[in-house]
């Protein structure tokens, strides 16, 4: 059965729909991502989750108990990390993990055991002021908080944003661990490398889930064929390589540009010459494997033309 | 209960260190009752009192000696035409002119009446009408003197009005604004400092947190409300000391009434305070709507500067919905006068019923959800 279940959920604000029709299923003790890139809804879908908003529409369900009538009961089960930092900058690392252990009737010694490897690194600054600690760690006292009530089902709201490279990979590392306690992570983020790191995915644009299942699955969906393009000047190819015949879509991805197109329409070679043809410098053209982001661009131009 | 403790212990924390709501909370209304009851006083000390006469005249003497005893007044001129007055005035010389008639002596001994006329610099009209009342007292006191010196049976006609300030008889101002600031700086406190810090929350995130705890929407509002309750008591009572050692304000009734009443108005301002928390999403839009919608009004229509009864009707009734008015109705009944519940019942029930109407409104807007 699921932990987290949501059936056709719709919120709007006023005029703006945040949310339309929206279902998802979260497997026990799956880390369940959320993707996304900011104002897809992410947030507004937790807050319904976390019984802090009522939906418009539909039903949801966490750990067998309606949001909106058993809001109470869901309260005292779940462990939720908003977003944005949200912990009393002016009380020290010990005060607030005290507090919001005594919140929901516990101790921190009584659940020791269960932050203690995450706390384990915050705690030489446990007289510290959480308003004077890093992002990284921050993050990690927040994460503490959420789970010192030992939660059935844990929300992350974007945990990882605005957070260095090491400390996301120490907090992935962080969610295996809680996982592997019988935690259901239900976990959202815009960053789409951080969406392989999930056991499954939704993938969700403008208040509507786009595409459901294991990151592989996913990939495996993709409809076209791949090439990693590389040329000088860069956005002269870009604008280019969108007027190649057989070309379906060509985007920029750092350094490279990720092309598109029917299966068996082009190779590399021909796409290398007919690149040099056109007088760009020091070419290089490879097939590659599409990442979620190929997907979700893919996805989020079928999702506005299907709203178009 | 643990859980309760332990929130008010937090809110403890968040006020001991925060500088400035320590200084709002604690200094402030110590320096509001000193300022108002020494800075801001409108006694007149030492008034400067021209003698405009002849200075031969023995009544014109006897009169001029009688305002020199005056503590309040100091006789700094004496000269003989009155067209020398707005001179001294211009040059800010003097304060008041007491004019005696030509022959003020002799008319005052054949005719039994002699006309003293007194002439004020009203620019500062608050200042002017003090200074008269002064002179008018003295004038008041000497003309009884000598009516009774001349007729040794009270006559009918020496009936001047006689005035007897009954419950401040100094007519010291610090009886006006210790209620006043009383009012004012428990309104302050517990509206403007409660309505700040739930709103913080909101601002912060936190409130995000505890919505989602198990920790029912009631028990935040409670444990938010006591350090302030707690805090707006310590006030009252160095409010109540300072009034009573270093202004030397009676505490002519009951303590025990006065705190039951200040408690009463102190829930009452929690309300209000609870009220622009609901309405209020940033801490800024917290405290203007504090300061503007309620310190102004409070200062205005609760009678501390410009009593009510000299206002429009209107705003006299516009006056009436403010709690503050009442409760410092009460606090100088129950301070100045003395009185008991009896004599502020009717206020009492006044602010009962605001208190109840504003903590049950807030309480009921106040959202479990975001």
């Amino acid at each position: 059965m699921a932990v987290i279940n949501v059936k056709q959920i719709s919120k709007r604000y006023g005029s703006c729909v945040a949310l339309d029709g929206v279902s998802l299923q979260v497997n026990p003790g799956e880390i369940y991502g959320l993707i996304g890139p900011d104002g897809a809804g992410k947030t507004t879908l937790f807050r319904i989750l976390v019984t802090l908003l009522l939906p418009d529409e539909g039903e949801a369900e966490v750990d067998g108990l309606d949001t909106v009538r058993d809001y109470r009961k869901i309260r005292s089960r779940i462990g939720y990390m908003p977003g944005r930092f949200s912990l009393y900058q002016d009380l020290s690392v010990e005060e607030n993990l005290d507090f919001f252990a005594t919140m929901f009737g516990t101790s921190i010694a009584e659940n020791y055991e269960n932050i203690k490897e995450i706390y384990a690194q915050i705690e030489p600054f446990k007289d510290r002021k959480a308003g004077a600690l890093s992002g990284g760690m921050k993050q990690k006292l927040a994460l503490c908080c959420a789970l010192v009530h030992r939660p059935s089902v844990l929300f992350l709201d974007e945990p990882t944003t605005g957070v260095d490279a090491i400390s996301r990979k120490e907090f992935w590392n962080m969610l295996y661990r809680i996982r592997r306690s019988g935690v259901t992570i239900l976990v959202s983020t815009p960053y789409m490398d951080e969406a392989a790191l999930c056991d499954r995915i939704s993938l969700i644009q403008k208040g509507r889930i786009i595409e459901t299942g294991t990151p592989d699955e996913i990939v495996g969906r993709y409809p076209h064929q791949l090439f990693g393009v590389c040329g000088e000047p860069a956005y002269p190819l870009l604008k280019f390589l969108r007027t190649c015949s057989g070309v379906l879509r060509c985007f920029s991805f750092g350094s490279e540009h990720h092309v598109a197109a029917e299966p068996g329409v082009l190779t590399a070679g021909g796409l290398q010459a007919a690149i040099e043809g056109a007088g760009f410098r020091n070419v290089s053209v490879r097939d590659i494997r599409p990442n979620i982001e190929d997907c979700f661009m893919e996805l989020a131009k079928e999702n506005d033309y299907g709203q178009g | 209960m643990k859980g309760f403790l332990s929130f008010v212990r937090k809110e403890f924390r968040h006020i001991f260190r925060d500088k400035r709501t320590i200084l709002i909370v604690l200094v402030m209304p110590v320096v509001q009752i000193i300022l108002f009851g020494f800075a801001i006083s409108t006694e007149v000390y030492d008034a400067r009192v021209d003698i405009v006469g002849n200075w031969s005249d023995p009544s014109v003497r006897r009169i001029a000696g009688r305002i020199e005893q005056n503590h309040y007044l100091r006789v700094v001129s004496v000269y003989e035409t009155v067209a020398d007055v707005p001179e001294r005035f211009r040059k800010g010389l003097t304060d008041v002119a007491v004019c005696f008639e030509r022959d003020f002596d002799a008319r005052l001994r054949h005719e039994g009446r002699a006309e003293v006329r007194l002439l004020s610099d009203a620019s500062d009209p608050n200042t002017a009408q003090m200074i008269v009342n002064y002179v008018n007292g003295v004038l008041t006191d000497a003309q009884s003197d000598l009516l009774l010196k001349d007729r040794p049976e009270p006559a009918s006609e020496a009936s001047f009005p006689y005035v007897q300030y009954m419950y401040n008889p100094s007519v010291l101002s610090a009886y006006n604004f210790v209620p006043g600031v009383m009012g004012l700086i428990l309104m302050l406190v517990c509206s403007m400092m409660t309505a700040i810090s739930i709103v913080r929350e909101k601002e912060y995130g936190t409130m995000e947190l505890l919505l989602v705890s198990p920790v029912r929407p009631m028990s935040v509002i409670v444990s938010k409300a006591v350090p302030y309750l707690v805090l707006s008591v310590v006030n009252l009572l160095t409010i109540l000391l300072l009034a009573r050692w270093v202004l030397d304000v009676p505490m002519r009734g009951s303590l025990l009434l006065l705190l039951l009443v200040s408690v009463l108005f102190i829930l009452a301002s929690l309300g209000l305070g609870l009220l622009i928390s609901v309405i209020a999403s940033t801490q800024k839009t917290a405290l203007l709507i504090s300061g503007m919608g309620l310190t102004m009004p409070t200062m205005i229509f609760s009678g501390i500067i410009f009593p009510c009864e000299s206002m429009p009707v209107i705003l006299q009734y516009f006056s009436d919905i403010i709690p503050a008015k009442w409760y410092i109705i009460i606090v100088k009944k129950v301070m100045i006068e003395g009185v008991g519940f009896g004599y502020i019942c009717q206020e009492f029930l006044v602010l009962l019923a605001m208190t109840v109407c504003l903590l049950s409104v807030s309480i009921g807007l106040f959202r479990k959800r975001l």
